[in-house]
């Protein structure tokens, strides 16, 4: 599976660790949600570098207040009709301020790259023979967008707006 | 009405690019069906029992004569002449190929069309009044927030991939005709105790396998926060909302599951919570810019009653009783709104052909400013016509095959294409409707049965709205054989309710003759020949209506 960061092939070590962290460190593994929360009231929490993989029915509310030891959210499409994983993105983005690499991982086809994209995923495992160009190839495929979101676009509602100058605008 | 501007223009166009894209590696077999649907879907492309089907958007239902000329011409070129109009104000081509579908997209673009959104699991096209803007009792115009709400909602990239279909309607107050609490979220323009004009939000409404009547989420919400509100309700749907089941997956269930307190809590927490930034700003200059579209046109200044329509009815018979049942009340004195039925007999409800779009288009041209709606009951309305020229859209519309009197009577039938289309159909819809139409095709006792609404559908998913007719019908298959169960006291207004089912199905042939037996009861009961069929209902309750239904004298 290739691993896409900014629409670039890159790779990571990590893995998937079901039952927590184990004898690892933070920056090897990538842990669930219920196994970070509890590291998180041991005596010897993982305060950096944390990797987090999310399933579409967690609560990303639980992470708003630790999100500085993460610097990795995995979040789960099981199918790619199910569309949970794009609140949980925009959640922790614009509400949660999550600065970190947020990867959208599962069964991801295509023509959900650009609303990845757009729900503030900056990271996507995603395979094809022409991985980049595909990429680069879907998430521009609409240039304008009506509606503010993750990754910082512009609405069409403010850029018809000619009181406001471009560089106010970006 | 609304005209696209670069950024609309330009965003259309891409998609068209970009379903083009989709369709070419479909025919290349790149894309597996399976995957190729969700994507056909969002771009209104359905698979049919004989053909692919494509619904082309028409934002609250509002057309002018060009698009309705272009629709007329798709027809034409790549369907067998034909269109159906539909319960959300779209229209439908049941013939058009897989290969020719990005050049249909592409023509749409030319007069300012589309297809984005008529399916898949979206904010579906926005629905309204088909007389916003012309009665008298609406609060405001509720196409504004319409085209706001549209243009809002497409390519959402939070809520592509819901767990179902969404459907919102919009109400400018007053009488309810665009059915808003049998949608997903129905708005009602109203005033707030300062008399500030906001929103009613009714939530989890809807027909289908389970039918509910929405119930008040907000009581009152303002402008500027309308679709920061919208936005609340969608991520606690697409984040709650059940996706094991699809036939429990609308936000009804949720809303029922939760229970209405429930539900209004997530709902408020989720909207308490937003931050600043995450507001949707909707800066006055735009609402301005988009309300201006809307603004009336210019009325001429007419007496309230016009003497040569006067004459006109005196003198003919047949306009005088169209007038009756199709021309509605206007704001504004010395108009009216005409509601062009696509009822006639023997028909599919709802459809109209190539050379009748193009009659309409003209008619509406010279006498009713261009301004055209497409109606959930499946007709269309001229929105505003002088009454002096109501006797020469009356002769024109007769030319046309258009002068169907029979507007909100019981020949008016709501139905879906049925299992002479449909692949999820049990039962044929036309055909049914058909043979009601014949049953009670003498003007007389239409006449006299005054206004009574009936509504078919071909299967449980109730396209037909068979829920909310006074009279509902539904299809159902029994080892084989088509049966049609009837339900009473459903109506879709301010006073929604849910009809009951009377007992068991009849049989396709025993329907016309069972619901005359019904009608000729009501006409013996009612108090008055002003008390309707409904409101007969409401008073006596379903027991002598079902009796007739079954047979005892």
């Amino acid at each position: 599976m290739a691993l896409l960061r900014h629409g670039r092939v890159g790779s990571c070590h990590r893995v998937f660790s079901e039952t927590g962290f184990g004898e690892c460190a933070a920056r090897d593994v990538i842990v669930t949600l219920r196994s970070f929360l509890e590291d998180q009231t041991s005596p010897t929490p993982h305060r950096e570098d944390v990797g987090i993989r999310l399933r579409p029915d967690d609560d990303p509310a639980l992470l708003a207040n630790n999100l500085d030891a993460v610097s990795l959210i995995e979040v789960e499409f099981p199918k790619y009709t199910d569309g949970r994983g794009y609140s949980i993105a925009q959640l922790l983005r614009r509400r949660y301020g999550y600065s970190g690499e947020l990867r959208a991982v599962g069964q991801i086809l295509r023509d959900q790259l650009l609303l990845m994209k757009r729900s503030g995923f900056d990271a996507v495992a995603f395979d094809h023979p022409d991985t980049e160009g595909v990429y680069a190839e879907a998430v521009g495929e609409l240039s304008e967008v009506y509606q503010a979101a993750a990754d910082g676009s512009i609405s069409i509602f403010l850029r018809r707006r000619t009181d406001l100058s471009p560089g106010r605008l970006t | 009405m609304y005209r696209y501007d670069e950024f609309d223009e330009g965003l259309v166009r891409q998609r068209a690019r970009q379903f083009r894209g989709q369709v070419e590696r479909r025919l290349a077999g790149e894309l597996p069906e399976e995957h190729f649907k969700p994507l056909r879907l969002q771009n209104g492309v359905y698979l049919q029992l004989h053909a692919y089907m494509l619904r082309v958007a028409i934002p609250y239902g509002q057309l002018d004569g060009a698009k309705l000329r272009g629709l007329a011409e798709i027809a034409d070129r790549y369907d067998k002449r034909y269109g159906h109009f539909t319960t959300r104000q779209n229209i439908q081509f049941n013939w058009i190929r897989l290969e020719d579908m990005p050049e249909v997209l592409d023509r749409l673009a030319d007069f300012g069309m589309h297809a984005i959104q008529t399916s898949g699991n979206c904010i579906r096209n926005v629905t309204s009044d088909p007389f916003a803007g012309a009665g008298a009792d609406e609060v405001e115009d509720p196409r504004p927030w319409c085209e706001i709400i549209r243009q809002w909602s497409t390519f959402h990239p939070e809520f592509s991939h819901l767990p179902r279909k969404f459907k919102i309607a919009v109400s400018g107050g007053g009488h309810d005709r665009a059915a808003i609490r049998v949608h997903d979220i129905g708005l009602d323009l109203k005033r707030n105790s300062e008399g500030e004009i906001g929103f009613e939000v009714i939530c989890g409404g809807g027909l289908g396998r389970t039918p509910h009547v929405g119930v008040t989420v907000r009581e009152w919400i303002s402008k500027p926060d309308l679709l920061s509100y919208l936005e609340a309700i969608m991520r606690v749907y697409n984040r709650h909302g059940r996706r094991d089941n699809k036939y429990k997956a609308r936000i009804k269930i949720l809303v029922n599951e939760l229970g209405e307190a429930g539900f209004r809590k997530l709902v408020e927490e989720e909207f308490a919570a937003q931050h600043e930034s995450e507001k949707v700003v909707l800066p006055q200059t735009e609402i301005n810019r988009i309300e201006a579209y809307f603004a009336p046109p210019v009325f001429d200044a007419a007496l309230p009653t016009s003497e040569i329509f006067d004459a006109a009815r005196k003198t003919d018979k047949s306009l005088d009783r169209w007038a009756r049942h199709n021309v509605r009340p206007h704001k504004i004195p010395g108009y009216a709104s005409i509601l062009v039925s696509l009822k006639p007999l023997g028909a599919p409800p709802g459809d109209a052909t190539s050379d009748q779009m193009r009659a309409i288009a003209d008619i509406a041209d010279r006498y009713a400013g261009g301004d055209i709606r497409v109606a959930h009951e499946q007709d269309l309305v001229l929105t505003h016509v002088r009454l002096d020229d109501v006797p020469s859209v009356f002769a024109a519309l007769q030319a046309a095959g258009l002068a169907t009197a029979n507007g909100g009577l019981i020949t008016d039938i709501i139905a879906c294409p049925g299992l002479d289309y449909c692949n999820l159909a049990n039962a044929r819809s036309i055909s049914v409707a058909n043979s009601i139409q014949e049953a009670f095709s003498d003007p007389n006792l239409e006449d006299l049965i005054g206004r009574l609404h009936l509504n078919i559908s071909g299967c449980i998913n109730a396209c037909g709205h068979h829920h909310v007719g006074h009279i509902g019908i539904l299809g159902v298959d029994k080892k084989g054989e088509e049966f049609y169960q009837v339900l009473f006291g459903g109506r879709a207004d301010e006073r929604a309710a849910i009809g009951e089912i009377a007992g068991p199905g009849l049989r396709h042939e025993d329907i016309a003759p069972a619901l005359k037996r019904v009608v000729e009861r009501y006409l013996v009961l009612r108090s008055s020949p002003e008390e309707t069929f409904i409101d007969t209902l409401e008073r006596l309750g379903q027991a002598p209506f079902r009796e007739a239904l079954y047979g005892a004298s």
